[in-house]
């Protein structure tokens, strides 16, 4: 049952026929690839776990992890220091890395499915200029909207990247059959709040803006586990939404016509999965920092090796994402131990050249 | 060579202020003032130097500056060129909230006309929305200054300033204590204040003694946090090296091989260092509740002895007049350090 509905106007019968339809579609995940993309998430956890600037032994880190696996009593070597630094310091780094690389994967890929184009990333709308905006006010001059378990940074940045993001959706009123429109008052935006936070940043002093500078380059730094609980939910709601569109997304691709003849509504389906992948991007750069690279390159690296079709990209983005960006920060975390190195410098260092190898490969394949 | 000639008088007169006071000082660092004065005395005695004696320098400031004003013309030497000033400078600009303090404490204060947007303390600075880190030379201009200091050369002000023939000086963060002296004595030399320099040095090296004199022996290691993205100050930095003097070792240390002064730490370090005492500023938007509850941090001996103190940012950023103070609180937090473990 494939309902053929031409207007914006959207019925809720369709709606169910679309999510009959996606449900259908989520048990046909290429389960060979997400295995694949599971196992190297495992391993790179087992790295991240058993790496840091500690120096924990690695026997002692396993055995501490088994033991506290249920059922499972191992006496771990490690002293109680060494069990606080990996329960409460190593181990919900590496779970927010995975989860940021994971949400900006994934949203990049849908970004690039939605707008039809290969450059397009999660920041494309504004959304990490509105959440720098907002970090750098909660930062330097004490806007501070923060509430229960909700850090004012966060959430001002938070809220900054939402309303870039809707802002740049109401420029482009009633456009979401035409993303070059959206694509524009993206860049408009994205413009206006990178200046608003320029202006900001050079009022403060210069010990508040390194603070600042330190949030714009990005940072999985995180102390206990509430930063995950904070950002798990937009991760896992946001991410289903997208996985349940990503086959949308590859009828996306032959063109509106053609989409609203499969029966498709192109508006609908494109103001869902924007809203989907800014709200979890703009989850995930709050607590982060500005995180560059992930959104744009991931989905071409699954692309190229495994397969053009979003129904793979969508789902292995956020995979190869969350082990790219857990793997990455082991060097920020040990490359100059005992000090800390940016994750977004590595991210490119590691990312850029890796990329540029896949791109060439793939390119000599082809031809 | 006049202005060499009475920069090493006036670091002389310096040197036997801390002598001279130094009876009741058994720190090492009015010791060590001590013998490289001696020395330099007997192969120079000039006349600056028995002018500027301890009798001269406590005597009317109004008569003290008459005398030094006869030191023009003053030649200085910083980053910011070689300048020869031949009175002194009636409409200073300072962009440095350091050399504001200083200027201020060695009676220069009537002869600055603008300060940078933080040069807010004392309170009677001419504060203006000049920014020290991000200089306009046009703003700066508009104040037709005599002389400009500055603590680092942003945005090529010196080259601009240059070019147009305008006095700078650029007196940078000093290295330690003794560089912060240095500052001042400079700064004092330019505006013809030596003698109220020499009092404003005499007085912090006594109060600093003192307040030194309560520190303890043993080395306490301590982390001192910018904020809680975990930068640091290293021995490398002023405070760091305040620190340092004060006999503490400095968790960030092993993570500054570069001699950078602020580098940033990974989280893991800060808790296997397990340092004995936790220094935050009053600039950061967390208190010494939350750092005590941060999650992992429970088996820091800092943590656990409660030994997290809060500092004035302000002060500790800058080197100063202020500078005892800094040191009495943070010679008290140490002591404590000592009894409650």
């Amino acid at each position: 049952m494939v309902s053929l509905d031409h207007t914006s106007a959207t019925s809720s019968s369709s709606v169910a026929d679309e999510v009959d339809l996606a449900a259908e579609q989520a048990f046909r995940l290429p389960l060979r690839a997400v295995f694949v993309g599971l196992l190297v998430l495992a391993l790179v956890g087992l790295f991240s776990a058993s790496n840091g600037a500690a120096g924990l032994p690695v026997m002692g880190v396993v055995t501490s992890l088994l033991d506290h696996l249920p059922l499972i009593g191992v006496d771990s070597a490690l002293s109680d220091r060494q069990v606080a630094i990996l329960f409460q310091i190593r181990l919900p780094r590496m779970v927010i890395g995975m989860l940021v690389g994971g949400a900006l994967g994934m949203a990049g890929g849908a970004y690039q499915g939605v707008f039809r184009n290969p450059l397009a990333d999660p920041y494309l709308l504004g959304v990490s200029a509105g959440a720098g905006f907002g970090a750098v006010l909660a930062l330097g001059f004490g806007l501070d909207i923060g509430w229960g378990p909700f850090d004012p940074v966060p959430a001002a940045a938070f809220v900054g990247s939402v309303v870039a993001v809707a802002a740049s959706a109401t420029i482009a009123r009633g456009s979401w059959s035409s993303p070059a429109t959206l694509l524009l008052g993206g860049v408009a935006m994205a413009a206006l709040f990178s200046a608003a936070q320029t202006y900001a940043l050079q009022r403060l002093s210069e010990t508040r803006s390194r603070e600042v500078l330190s949030w714009l380059f990005g940072n999985l730094s995180t102390s206990g586990w509430d930063q995950v609980w904070i950002l798990g939910p937009y991760v896992v709601v946001c991410g289903t939404v997208l996985i349940l569109h990503r086959r949308h997304l590859d009828v996306l691709r032959v063109g509106d016509d053609e989409a609203r003849a499969l029966g498709l509504n192109p508006a609908r389906t494109r103001l869902l999965v924007i809203g989907a992948a800014s709200l979890m991007t703009a989850a995930a750069v709050s607590v982060s920092g500005l995180i560059a690279f992930v959104g744009l390159v991931v989905p071409h690296i699954v692309r190229l090796l495994v397969s053009n079709s979003y129904r793979v990209i969508v789902p292995l983005s956020a995979l190869v994402g969350a082990a790219f960006l857990a793997f990455v920060d082991v060097g920020a975390r040990t490359l100059i131990a005992p000090s800390e190195l940016p994750v977004g410098v590595i991210t490119a260092f590691v990312g850029a050249p890796f990329f540029a190898f896949v791109l060439w490969r793939g390119h000599g394949s082809t031809a | 060579m006049p202005r060499s000639r009475i920069l090493i008088a006036l670091l002389l007169a310096l040197g036997l202020v801390a002598a001279a006071c130094g009876s009741d000082a058994s720190d090492g660092a009015a010791d060590a003032a001590e013998d490289p004065t001696t020395t330099i005395a007997s192969e120079d005695p000039t006349t600056t130097v028995e002018d500027v004696t301890i009798e001269d320098a406590e005597g009317d400031p109004a008569d003290s500056q008459m005398e030094s004003s006869d030191d023009y013309p003053v030649t200085i030497e910083s980053a910011g060129g070689t300048w020869t000033l031949e009175e002194a400078p009636q409409k200073i600009v300072s962009l440095s909230p350091a050399a504001t303090e200083i200027l201020f404490a060695v009676g220069a204060g009537e002869q600055v006309i603008a300060v940078d947007s933080y040069s807010y303390y004392p309170d009677n600075t001419p504060v203006t929305d000049l920014s020290g880190w991000d200089p306009n030379v046009e703003a700066v201009l508009a104040f037709e200054p005599d002389l400009v200091v500055i603590s680092n050369d942003a945005n090529d002000l010196v080259a601009s300033l240059t070019a147009l023939d305008i006095p700078v000086l650029v007196s940078p963060a000093p290295a330690n204590i003794e560089g912060g002296y240095e500052a001042m004595a400079e700064l004092g030399l330019v505006t013809g204040h030596v003698d109220e320099t020499a009092v404003a040095v005499e007085t912090m090296r006594t109060e600093i003694a003192a307040a030194m004199a309560v520190s303890p022996d043993v080395g306490v290691s301590i982390y001192h946090e910018l904020d809680d993205t975990f930068f640091s100050a290293s021995s490398f930095g002023f405070i760091g090296a305040v620190y340092a003097e004060m006999g503490a070792s400095n968790i960030a240390d092993e993570a500054d091989a570069d001699g950078y002064g602020f580098p940033q730490l990974t989280e893991e370090y800060i808790v296997e260092a397990d340092p004995e005492l936790i220094i935050i500023t009053d600039q950061v938007a967390y208190t010494v509740e939350d750092v005590l509850a941060r999650p992992g941090w429970g088996e820091i001996s800092a943590i656990k002895n409660g030994n997290v103190v809060v500092v004035n940012a302000d002060i500790a950023s800058r080197w100063g007049p202020r500078l005892p103070q800094f040191i009495a609180a943070v010679a008290e937090a140490l002591a404590s350090v000592t009894v409650s473990s």
